[in-house]
């Protein structure tokens, strides 16, 4: 009965805890997520957004609570290839010799054989995620090439050849321009449609009322959560933000 | 007449000099058993330490591969004095010094370099402590500055199979390795085992450390893992070409270098070594791409976009 109530969710963060060597980066954080929905992840720098990325991907290990993907444990996610991460420009390193083509590849490795020898279907499949982030031009291009919005698309083509049904995106519309931010944005869309749920960090205020239907406000631990028009309330962005009042983070015009 | 002499005796001199010189270069390692061996070994060694390269720039692990590779020295003489296999000895000392680092690091509010350093230092004088108790039965030069003209048949079948060995794990683990160098996360979030690509890199580390070491010895085993793929990384934006131009770099330097060695009675570690910072040097300066002067833009007077 209880398993049953799990699975109609994407994602269940009950009562999650992280810390570093006793010091304490999140507690008590809890997320619902039901698929096809989009929630954007606010705090600021060091509230423990890219901490609760962490551990929803598995790469800490929460100290406490309990994390269910589909239902099933995270590992079980991690085989079924379910969560694909699209990291900060600033978390890659663009130097790094691999092309377009390659790195969008990756997303196939965790459903290849241990050699990772690519199949049709593995070809297709990065085919397909490179048509629809519109980098068909820049198949070879080195990644330290690009743009930043084109390295934004790359990774987000890796996301779509994975085939996963939860993405995880850190800061997705920052340093992009305009066409990638429509990109993007499109995309959402197509994404919710097919069911998948997003969770995005973002600085940008307008992008969450633009794009989500829930938020998560987090400082250590959830500050607020629910739809957005009754969360972001600039009551509650002050309490996150720490007594910053709302008008110097929305600007004038809000 | 004076004059006349001393050109006589010039023309003399001149001649003695050019004849030692082609008797020098006419002196073909391949001529003898021990240079044939030399050259053979080395061209693995260096493949071996090229291949592994790639990885260790890419990562950033250059000074952890200074580490390793130092660490190493203990396990080697205890080996050695216990009569196990060296690659035994090593691989312990080496995985274990990494294992103190991380556990140093985390404990102490010392910084991670600092750390490094810290440790293998002392590794490496336990190590020289080690050998002076045991010096009996090991040559403590051959270790510190590599034997690649004197290596004995038993060090030829233990360098060979260790040399294959890992060549295959980073065959194998090739595309792995290379996307946990690159974005480790993703690998974690897709199912693969970062932890075990993490020791498997350490090992592939301590093992290459073993076998360099016989060519150029511990000190200068570590040039061997970091300028073969730093000079590759200046030559291209793709990850194969990578490798593959490290292996080569690698391979030719070593061969340079043992014939340099054999010419003109040198080192041959250091004369390896010379020979990578020689073709790292000439890239830096040159490289098509990422040199300073860009070949290319210098022979078409364009500039030069990829």
């Amino acid at each position: 009965m209880k398993k049953q109530s799990y699975q109609n969710y994407r994602i269940i963060a009950e009562n999650i805890c992280v810390d570093y060597n006793g010091k304490v980066a999140l507690y008590d954080a809890n997320l619902k997520l039901e698929p096809g929905q989009i929630c954007g992840l606010v705090g600021m720098n060091g509230a423990g957004k890219t901490t609760f990325f962490n551990a929803l991907t598995g790469f800490v290990n929460i100290s406490k609570g309990k994390i269910r993907i589909n239902g099933e444990s995270l590992r079980s996610a991690q085989k079924d290839q379910t969560i694909a991460y699209v990291p900060q420009n600033e978390g890659i390193d663009c130097q790094y010799p691999v092309s377009v083509w390659d790195v969008v590849m990756m997303g196939r490795y965790g459903s290849m054989n241990i050699f990772r020898c690519p199949r049709e279907s593995d070809v297709q499949a990065v085919k397909d995620a490179i048509q629809r982030v519109d980098l068909m031009d820049h198949l070879s291009t080195p990644i330290g090439a690009l743009s930043g919005g084109q390295r934004k698309r790359t990774f987000l083509a890796r996301a779509i050849a994975q085939r996963a049904s939860i993405l995880l995106l850190d800061e997705p519309f920052s340093g992009v321009d305009i066409r990638t931010e429509k990109l993007i944005s499109e995309l959402f869309i197509q994404f919710k449609n097919e069911g998948k749920t997003i969770l995005l960090s973002t600085h940008d205020m307008i992008h969450v009322r633009e794009f989500c239907d829930l938020v998560l406000l987090i400082n250590k631990t959830v500050v607020a959560y629910g739809e957005t028009s009754e969360v972001f309330t600039p009551e509650n962005i002050t309490t996150t933000f720490g007594g910053i009042s709302p008008d110097v983070l929305f600007g004038p015009e809000s | 007449m004076c004059c006349l002499g001393l050109s006589h005796d010039n023309k003399f001199l001149m001649e003695q000099l050019f004849l030692t010189a082609i008797d020098t270069l006419s002196s073909n390692p391949l001529n003898h058993e021990f240079g044939r061996t030399a050259l053979l070994m080395g061209s693995l060694v260096a493949a071996v330490c090229g291949f592994l390269s790639s990885y260790l720039t890419l990562k950033g692990w250059a000074l952890m591969g200074d580490a390793v590779s130092h660490s190493v020295m203990p396990g080697v003489v205890v080996a050695y004095a216990l009569n196990l296999p060296i690659s035994l000895g090593a691989f312990i000392f080496g995985v274990g010094s990494v294992a103190l680092i991380g556990f140093v690091k985390q404990k102490s509010r010392v910084k991670e370099d600092t750390v490094i350093g810290l440790v293998f230092t002392g590794f490496f004088a336990l190590g020289i402590v080690l050998v002076s108790k045991v010096r009996s039965s090991i040559d403590l030069h051959s270790i510190l500055f590599g034997s690649a003209i004197g290596i004995s048949p038993t060090d030829v079948n233990q360098t060979v199979l260790i040399s294959i060995l890992v060549i295959l794990l980073l065959a194998a683990f090739r595309k792995d390795l290379m996307l946990y160098c690159f974005d480790p996360r993703h690998a974690k979030t897709v199912g693969i085992n970062v932890i075990f690509l993490h020791y498997l890199l350490l090992t592939c580390t301590s093992l290459a450390a073993v076998v360099g070491l016989q060519s150029v010895g511990i000190i200068l085993v570590v040039a061997m893992l970091i300028t073969p793929g730093a000079t590759a990384y200046l030559l291209t934006d793709k990850f194969d070409n990578m490798i593959l131009i490290s292996v080569c770099s690698a391979i030719i330097s070593s061969v340079i270098g043992i014939y340099i060695s054999f010419w003109f009675d040198l080192v041959p570690g250091g004369s390896i070594v010379l020979s990578q910072t020689f073709i790292f040097l000439v890239t830096f300066l040159f490289a098509p791409k990422y040199g300073i002067f860009k070949f290319k833009r210098l022979i078409t007077g364009k500039n030069f976009n990829v």
